[in-house]
């Protein structure tokens, strides 16, 4: 998709009529499903929920002086015993309010999710573009280190990683990361041969412009388009992982739960029917995922090329 | 094609060492496994004893010389707990994984691969639609959950289906497959359902995408133009075309689903591989986390390869391409 | 078409339905807990090994319910003075391949016993003061011991007699494998899958009577959802470690009867008292380090214990399947003193007495537990850590898996550690040394004390009850004992956990303090 490339090498029409502009275009194309739409509205309340938490939780389910363990495993909908109010989604098996801790869980999530895949994205693209731009033995040596990785199993490195390095935020955006940046190194690399050989860097190169200019003006913007798609399913992909990681025992400490260990936690109690201490954070995890997948789908079809015809 | 080969095989054997040399010392980091196999009623000495009988009292980089020493002529070790050559636990229990992965990527191809081809020939209908939603949803589902719902359905609702373990088994050219008898098929129907339901997303999404760029491209207009019918269209010309990515992606896919396998078992008290990594890892047990390790990276060298040779053997441009460069 | 359909719904209905687990009217499969790890029954000293070994093999001195020493293959025994024992062995017992029990068979075995290659938790311990063997006749043995060892008796209770052929060239794999699992049990070995089943069946010439089984299948569940599943579905009739979660629905349930116990193991906190300035992980609430380590005064320690609201953990987080503590055993035990009651919950009190010791606004400090070893583990730690922050502290909980967790406790790296204890012996007095003693490995002492705890008198009152053959008086020693280290809150004992077993409707299961889950403790209901 030369689109962006292409206003840049050639002249500029004369300002007649209004051309719309590539995000106008975008933002159409995307409104063209409904169901893209519902899950942007979706993400974007969601998003908005987990970066208002401390202001719109009834409780701050990470603050130890605010849980009261008599009032724990309380159905949705029972009332506190010392203050009387009503805890809307019920409690959990440590008297955490089950509403607060959804909020605040989906930021933990959110967050790492995000984090892990935008320093993921950004290793990735840096060792994949050089690869890419400096070709021989520079790309040989990336790309063996990248193969190398991605032979091993995602969930196995995590595993192992983890298991040393103990729990905490920061040790599992690291071991996602680590997980992470080789898929984005070898996309952006593919990507970047392919548009190497397009006649657009051919000109660039014959006009003398600088590597970095080149790299950064012209090589770059073109190879974004898969990249987004990626890192947006990515994103999905590193919360679910996260999640995965919490039931098997491993990742964020008990006190901060993101929604991965509040499903896990209330797992045990999902044959005795205390259903809502999984369920509910399970619907938010589930509604979170779903609505980055529809967003990403409909991404990926405004920008595969082939299927503009 | 020789060359290609060997130099495979040189980095193969180099990332297995570099890897257990890694996982060697990782786990070294973790902690001591004799706080944990130790009665914690013995004594000093009875610690001491067993800290020498398992090597565990020589400096770390002695025992990984040790470990490759004997690695070379095939012997890995024996596990602390079990007492028995670590590799053989792996072995013991690489088929029931092997049978559970196989069984989950028979569903998602048998399922996946004709929805996905109705879903992108008619992908504004409502069973296009449907499907895609489907699949969104079978996508974000965590496996765990999902495996669980199953029990409490199926098993304990229903009763239709056991909750837990491997059915009976028979052996099949030496080794011990559980699909071939009735106990076998209900106990693995649950556990293969679970684990496939997140690769048969992934094909139903990746068919369909496929499917639709496929319809667009010349050679099925001209195909449609020469008057052939769409069965014909489609169960020769877009399905063959489709056929090569997906293939790759299925094989690159068949790794990851043993790795992921881990969860299944858990939940499932599946006895394989899985299951046993995560039990070693809790315990310590140093010699069968390598050993496990090294078996499933090995595994994942020869998908890799074999699905590389694959790709160029299938994908004519790739041979013509390899063909022109010389 | 739709004909088609629901012939073919109907034949799939059909096909699958329960194929009424046709169960032999005497068959039983059993869901446990934990992996058995060989069937070498002197390879690993681990509970859920002794627990299902002790269906196939019997030791000289057996362990009823409560943990009380009753005949095995030893009849009576005696201390004929301060360095001899005399045991008599029981006449016309048969091993499961015929041959007769004799005293050789017990002089091999306690040869063998220590010596099994790789072990990584030996019986080594157990046969260690034996000095010097003899064998009057061919039922009665003399055993000279190094010291004075009244634990003699409960010591051998642990290590399983074997035929003299199989003890003297027998290895791991031949007991795996069921060439070598000869013993005189009520049941004979069939089948073992690691990590999978073990299955057993009736020893019909067992001496002590008829069993209720003719096949015992024990499973291996170690997740506790697909345990509990597997009873709902009827996959197993009986399982150990219900889940608390699940305890309320299953009392309720019709089909389903449950069965508890407390039992030996209390879960207790050791402070870290290593050292007289500094302790990890506890400072003062702007962060600054303390000019000296609270725990090592008695005034914190005692508010500490008063603080936890152990009714409410009791009660809330253990579904009420765990008794609060005073002391390391539940009082009907050996050496336990009545006199001891768990501490009243006193958050005002607490901070009185932390003011009085200086810390009139409290201090920052980090519970540290496990999270996969005991019952709700990390709940407990999180319960904790909320008690304390009324009574004003500021609390920090960090679980991790009990691999790491192990290992940095005993190198003394946590300030304040979740801990547990089971006491195999059945007596206070081991555990009363082993977790308070000043820490003395070379002796002996304090083996296994993370917190340091150092008391020379309470010292001298435990070496010297250990010492004391008579029963009576030990027993009054090791409660005084007891009662002068739990004044001084040496640790702090939280609670007994409650052991729950789970039957199917129609059977019974009898339940024990050592948490054993046993075959022959399960009858059906009314028998």
């Amino acid at each position: 998709m030369g689109v962006l490339a292409d206003d840049d090498t050639t002249p500029a029409p004369a300002a007649a009529a209004p051309v719309e502009s590539p995000w106008r275009r975008f933002a159409s194309e995307f409104a063209e499903s409904r169901l893209a739409l519902l899950g942007l509205a979706m993400l974007v309340a969601i998003i908005a929920l987990a970066l208002a938490a401390p202001w719109v939780s009834p409780q701050n389910p990470y603050d130890l002086a605010q849980l009261d363990v008599m009032d724990s495993k309380l159905a949705p909908g029972e009332r506190s015993s010392t203050t009387g109010k009503p805890y809307w989604l019920g409690t959990d098996d440590q008297g955490r309010d089950m509403l607060s801790g959804i909020f605040y869980g989906i930021r933990i999530s959110l967050f790492v999710g995000v984090t892990s895949t935008v320093i993921a994205l950004a290793i990735g693209l840096a060792m994949g573009l050089a690869a890419a731009y400096f070709g021989g033995k520079v790309d040989a040596v990336i790309m063996r280190i990248a193969d190398i990785q991605l032979s091993f199993p995602s969930i196995l490195i995590a595993l192992v990683l983890l298991a040393m390095l103990g729990q905490g935020v920061g040790k599992i955006i690291v071991a996602l990361v680590t997980v992470q940046w080789a898929y984005y190194a070898r996309t952006v690399r593919s990507s970047a041969m392919v548009e190497r050989q397009k006649e657009y860097i051919e000109a660039a190169q014959v006009l003398a412009l600088s590597r970095p200019r080149i790299v950064f003006r012209h090589l770059l913007p073109n190879c974004l388009p898969p990249l987004i798609v990626v890192a947006t399913v990515q994103v999905a992909h590193a919360i679910q992982l996260e999640a995965a990681l919490s039931f098997l025992g491993l990742g964020l400490p008990i006190t901060e739960p993101s929604i991965g260990l509040l499903i896990s936690n209330g797992f045990q109690y999902l044959l005795s029917g205390k259903y809502w201490i999984s369920f509910y954070p399970g619907l938010a995890l589930l509604a979170t995922i779903v609505a980055i997948n529809l967003v990403a789908d409909q991404l990926r079809d405004i920008l595969n090329p082939r299927l503009k015809k | 094609m020789l060359a290609f080969t060997i130099r495979r095989f040189g980095q193969s054997l180099f990332v297995l060492v570099v890897m257990s040399f890694l996982v060697f010392i990782g786990v070294y980091a973790i902690g001591n496994p004799i706080e944990l196999l130790v009665n914690p009623q013995a004594d000093e000495i009875e610690r001491a004893r067993a800290t020498a009988a398992l090597g565990l009292d020589k400096p770390i980089l002695e025992q990984y010389g040790t470990f490759l020493a004997r690695g070379a002529q095939g012997d890995l070790g024996r596990s602390f707990v079990f007492n028995v050559p670590a590799i053989q636990l792996i072995l013991d229990r690489l088929p029931a994984t092997l049978e559970l992965a196989l069984a989950a990527m028979v569903i998602a191809i048998a399922l996946g691969i004709p929805l996905g081809l109705l879903a992108g020939l008619r992908p504004h209908s409502f069973a296009g639609r449907a499907i895609m939603a489907g699949s969104i949803l079978g996508f974000s589902l965590p496996t765990f959950w999902v495996g669980l719902v199953l029990i409490m359905f199926f098993s304990v609702h229903l009763g239709w289906l056991p909750p837990n373990g491997r059915g009976e088994t028979v052996a099949l050219f030496g080794v011990q497959v559980s699909f071939l008898t009735w106990d076998g098929l209900k106990h693995l129907a649950m556990p293969a359902l679970n684990l496939a339901l997140f690769k048969l997303s992934l094909l139903i999404r990746l068919t369909r995408a496929s499917t639709r760029e496929a319809v667009l491209q010349d050679y099925v207009k001209y195909a449609r133009a020469k008057g052939l019918g769409p069965r014909r269209v489609i169960g020769v010309h877009v399905l063959k075309n489709i056929l090569i990515p997906i293939v790759t992606v299925i094989g690159l896919e068949l790794g990851s689903v043993i790795a992921f396998a881990i969860i299944t078992e858990s939940i499932f008290a599946w006895p394989g591989t899985g299951k046993l990594l995560i039990d070693s890892i809790n315990q310590l047990d140093r010699p069968v986390i390598v050993a496990y390790l090294l078996v499933i990276v090995t595994i994942f060298i020869a998908i890799n390869f074999v699905v590389d040779v694959l790709y160029s053997v299938l994908d004519p441009r790739v041979r013509l391409g390899a063909a022109a460069a010389h | 078409m739709m004909r088609m359909l629901q012939l073919a719904a109907a034949l799939l209905v059909v096909a699958l339905a329960p194929a009424a687990h046709a169960q032999k009217e005497r068959e039983v499969s059993i869901g446990l807990q934990a992996a058995i790890t060989s069937i070498d029954p002197h390879y690993h000293n681990l509970s859920p090994n002794n627990s299902l070994l002790l269906h196939v093999f019997e030791p000289l001195v057996k362990r009823d319910a409560n943990q009380k020493m009753v005949p095995g293959l030893a009849v009576s025994w005696k201390a004929l003075d301060d360095l001899t024992w005399e045991f008599k062995l029981r006449k016309g017992v048969k091993f499961h391949d015929g041959t007769p029990f004799t005293a050789d068979d017990v002089v091999a075995t306690y040869k063998r016993a220590p010596n099994v290659p790789n072990s990584p938790s030996s019986f080594a311990t157990f046969t260690k003061p034996i000095v010097d063997t003899k064998v009057v006749d061919p039922y009665t043995i003399v055993f000279k011991t190094s010291g004075p060892h009244v634990l003699l008796p409960s010591d051998l209770g642990s290590v399983y007699i074997l035929p003299k052929a199989v003890a003297e060239k027998a290895t791991t794999e031949d007991f795996n494998s069921g060439k070598a699992a000869i013993g005189t049990g009520p049941y004979k070995f069939v089948e073992y899958v690691p990590n999978q089943r073990v299955v057993l069946k009736a020893n019909y010439g067992y001496w002590g009577g008829e069993e209720p089984w003719d096949k015992v299948t024990f499973k291996i569940l170690t997740n506790s959802a697909a345990r509990v599943a597997a009873l709902l579905s009827g996959d197993v009739q009986m399982i150990e470690t219900v889940p608390t979660s699940d305890i309320a629905q299953l009392s309720s349930d019709k089909k389903f009867a449950l069965a508890d116990k407390v039992s030996n193991r209390v879960i207790y906190v050791h402070l870290n008292q290593w050292n007289d300035k500094t302790v990890p992980f506890v400072t003062a609430k702007d962060g600054k380090p303390l000019d000296k380590n609270p725990f090592k005064d008695a005034r914190v320690r005692k508010a500490l214990s008063m603080a936890i609201n152990r009714d409410a953990i009791a009660e809330r987080v253990m579904e009420k399947k765990a008794v609060p503590a005073a002391q390391l055993l539940p009082d009907f035990f050996y050496g336990t003193s009545k006199k001891l009651k768990p501490p009243k919950y006193d958050p005002e009190g607490a901070k009185k007495l932390l003011a009085e010791a200086g810390y009139p606004n409290g201090f920052t400090l980090t519970i540290h537990g496990p999270n996969n070893r005991y019952i709700n583990d990390d709940k407990v730690a999180q319960a904790i850590a909320q008690f304390y922050s009324r009574a004003g502290l500021e609390a920090k909980v960090e679980t991790m898996p009990s691999n790491v967790y192990f290992t940095r406790a005993t190198k003394g790296e946590f300030g304040y550690m979740v801990l547990g204890w089971g006491t195999e012996s059945g007596e206070q007095g081991s555990s009363l040394r082993s977790l308070l003693a000043t820490h003395d490995p070379a002796k002996g002492m304090g083996v296994t004390n993370r917190g340091r705890y150092s008391n020379p008198a309470f010292d001298k009152e435990v070496a010297d009850a250990l010492v004391t053959m008579d029963d009576k008086k030990r027993e009054a020693m090791i409660q005084h004992a007891a009662e002068t280290v739990m004044n001084d809150t040496g640790l702090i004992p939280i609670h007994y956990e409650v052991s729950t077993w789970a039957t199917a409707r129609g059977l019974k299961y009898t339940p024990r303090t050592d948490q054993y889950t046993l075959a022959t403790e399960l009858k059906p209901a009314g028998k």
